[in-house]
């Protein structure tokens, strides 16, 4: 029973022409990663989302400081938190997972009534759409208080908070790429194995020389190419809807691989212990469901409770995104070898677990 | 050298002894029908040997292989339908045929050989879209890519329109024609007496006949019996006024005849009823009476089944 290439692609031409020709297989191979960026996208990369908070650190303390807060915050579109004095304020905001923020500085009321030029410094991420909004309504009070002055003499500086101009997107693209390498084949084999056992699909190929080897690697193969489209079409979607930034290396294609490989693998052991579609789609959802949500697909693992964090930690698929986030995001390829070489661990015994507890016939 | 040889068959299922015991050959080109209403062994017996399950007992060869140790050997040379044929729902039939093929190691025209099988009009048609004969039709065509010296029919014209049965039938009779064994199982008598060389008529996992229907119906048949479409009232009126042995189901009346004197009597007690009759008849026991007679009238729920 010698692996063969070629029925591996016979096997591999059927199943994708199949899934080409089925409306099901079109919508979740193109139109549902779309979807999927561009709903959660627009959910939470920002747009008019409520007041946004801003830190703001007066060094002054005079009456023209205190009238420029005080007209801050008579805005509706800001709410202003007090920053003391003796921070290094970039390491506040920091410490307080926030981006945007004012500083007034020395002598402020002194050098404005005395005619002398200042500057306002606005802290903000450049990518964020509540940095831009900041910087706006600070330069109009900017301009409506140089307006009542005799001479236009303060001025607004910008600093950007963090290293680098992270948007949330950009760490949503692993995310739902991880997504992607989880759902899809997961739900599509666990449903197959146990239809094909239904409908006695198994019994037929078990009478052709096919091996189970050459049925799984040919399922892992197309959901190898579904997850790089998915990773496409998203990648895309994130650049130009978004303005995500996407760095491009090899590390994005073991993950690509390694998902779908482990995914296919679990999808198909699942599929084994579930006699019918409908219990294999409960056992399949009560494996895919937990791993979506806490894996860090969605929301930071680091922003969870510690009890979930631990959770998080045993679910293979929180090593392919953080794999992913480390080498998209950081290109810290030292975390993410650890990443590949324990989701390659795990996708192998599991192929093999596979392997061997598929039975497509009957004792 | 037979190609099938079975001997002490047995296999259990839980508490339900599916097959008990059974014994048969099969020799090489000759159609072999397997009969017995649900449940009564014949998809198990024929999944043990086409390696699809293992056997508790008693030994089982197909071409001289044990079909369970030997199957991915002995598939190569087997073409087998499974009860209820389905297959991926996308692919034609022609692309089937050449999957099938490519998996085989073969070189098949897909033309030609859905030409075999009658169903090269249908040979674009998503399999989904096909009927239910014409699906059977490419599980027949499947089963012969790898150009089988066995063939394992099992029920391949359950839930089929006449028409489409009889399509079936003729690529059966062509199978014959070209010198390959047919193990077929059916629960359709029709079927057994149309198309097979011999016949076994299992029940609760036993063989309870075997032979040629000729046979079967000469050795476990009561002889002629006169049937006469008519209501219960000639039922009692014969029960009343004659020793003929007569059975009736509310629309036919049947007189077993012994003799030709039981015949002339029946006739004269039918005429002299006064009941109303219509459609008389005397023929030959048949192999669905010999079938029904062994498996029970209402035992066994397709025991009626044609």
């Amino acid at each position: 029973m010698a692996f063969s290439l070629g029925r591996m692609l016979a096997e591999l031409k059927i199943y994708a022409r199949g899934n080409v020709r089925s409306r099901e297989g079109f919508f979740f191979t193109l139109v549902f990663p779309i979807i999927l960026i561009l709903l959660f996208g627009a959910i939470f990369s920002g747009g008019s989302s409520g007041p946004s908070t801003v830190y703001v650190q007066n060094l002054d303390g005079g009456q023209v400081s205190t009238a420029f807060v005080s007209a801050l915050n008579s805005t509706t579109a800001v709410v202003l938190r007090p920053a003391p004095a003796g921070v290094n304020f970039s390491q506040y905001l920091s410490s307080h997972s926030s981006t945007d923020g004012i500083v007034i500085p020395q002598g402020f009321t002194t050098d404005f009534l005395s005619n002398h030029a200042v500057n306002v410094t606005v802290y903000g991420n450049p990518a964020s759409t509540t940095s831009a909004v900041v910087f706006g309504i600070t330069s109009e009070i900017v301009n409506s208080f140089n307006l009542h002055g005799s001479t236009g003499v303060i001025g607004v500086s910008q600093k950007t908070a963090v290293s680098s101009s992270y948007k949330y997107i950009d760490f949503l693209v692993p995310g739902l790429i991880g997504f992607a390498a989880l759902t899809s084949p997961m739900f599509a084999i666990t449903n197959l194995s146990s239809t094909y056992r239904r409908d006695k699909v198994f019994k037929l190929l078990s009478l052709t020389p096919l091996t189970k080897t050459e049925w799984l690697m040919s399922k892992i193969i197309w959901y190898i190419g579904t997850t790089t489209l998915s990773f496409i079409l998203m990648s895309l979607v994130g650049i130009y809807v978004f303005g995500a930034h996407i760095t491009l290396n090899w590390g994005i294609g073991v993950f690509l691989v390694l998902g779908p490989f482990f995914f296919v693998s679990l999808g198909m052991l699942v599929g084994t212990i579930s006699n019918t579609p409908e219990s294999a789609a409960v056992v399949g959802n009560l494996v895919t469901f937990p791993m979506m949500f806490l894996s860090g697909t969605f929301f930071p693992v680091q922003s969870m409770p510690m009890y979930l964090q631990a959770i998080a930690h045993v679910l293979p698929l929180y090593y392919v995104i953080d794999g992913l986030t480390q080498v998209m995001i950081y290109g810290n390829f030292g975390a993410a070898y650890f990443d590949m070489g324990l989701v390659l661990a795990i996708s192998l015994v599991t192929f093999a677990l596979a392997v061997k507890f598929f039975r497509w016939r009957e004792d | 050298m037979s190609a099938i040889e079975v001997s002490g068959l047995k296999k259990k299922y839980g508490s339900l002894q599916a097959v008990d015991g059974i014994s048969f050959s099969v020799k090489k080109g000759e159609v072999f029908s397997l009969l017995g209403p649900n449940g009564a062994g014949k998809t198990t017996t024929i999944e043990i040997l086409e390696g699809l399950r293992d056997k508790d007992e008693g030994t089982a060869s197909v071409l001289g292989l044990d079909p369970w140790k030997s199957g991915y050997d002995l598939h190569k040379q087997i073409g087998v339908i499974p009860q209820g044929f389905k297959f991926l729902d996308y692919p034609t039939p022609k692309e089937a045929v050449n999957y099938y093929a490519t998996l085989f190691g073969t070189k098949v025209d897909a033309d030609q050989m859905l030409k075999r099988v009658i169903l090269d009009e249908a040979k674009n048609i998503w399999f989904q879209n096909l009927s239910g004969g014409q699906k059977q039709k490419l599980g027949m065509a499947l089963s012969l890519v790898n150009d089988p010296q066995v063939v394992f029919l099992d029920e391949p014209t359950t839930g089929l329109d006449p028409q489409a049965r009889r399509a079936v039938w003729e690529v059966i009779r062509k199978l014959k024609a070209e010198g390959r064994t047919v193990m077929l199982t059916t629960h359709y008598l029709e079927e057994a007496e149309v198309l097979a060389d011999r016949v076994a008529i299992m029940n609760h996992g036993k063989i309870v006949a075997m032979g040629t229907t000729d046979e079967i119906e000469s050795k476990y048949g009561s002889g002629q019996r006169m049937v006469v479409k008519a209501k219960d009232d000639l039922l009692r009126y014969l029960k009343e006024n004659t020793k003929l042995e007569v059975d009736g189901d509310g629309s036919t009346v049947t007189v077993f005849l012994r003799d030709k004197n039981d015949a002339m009597v029946a006739l004269g007690a039918i005429e002299e009823s006064g009941a109303g009759w219509d459609d008389l008849t005397v023929r030959k026991d048949r192999l669905e009476d010999v079938f029904l007679r062994l498996v029970g009238e209402t035992g066994d729920e397709e025991a009626g089944a044609r």
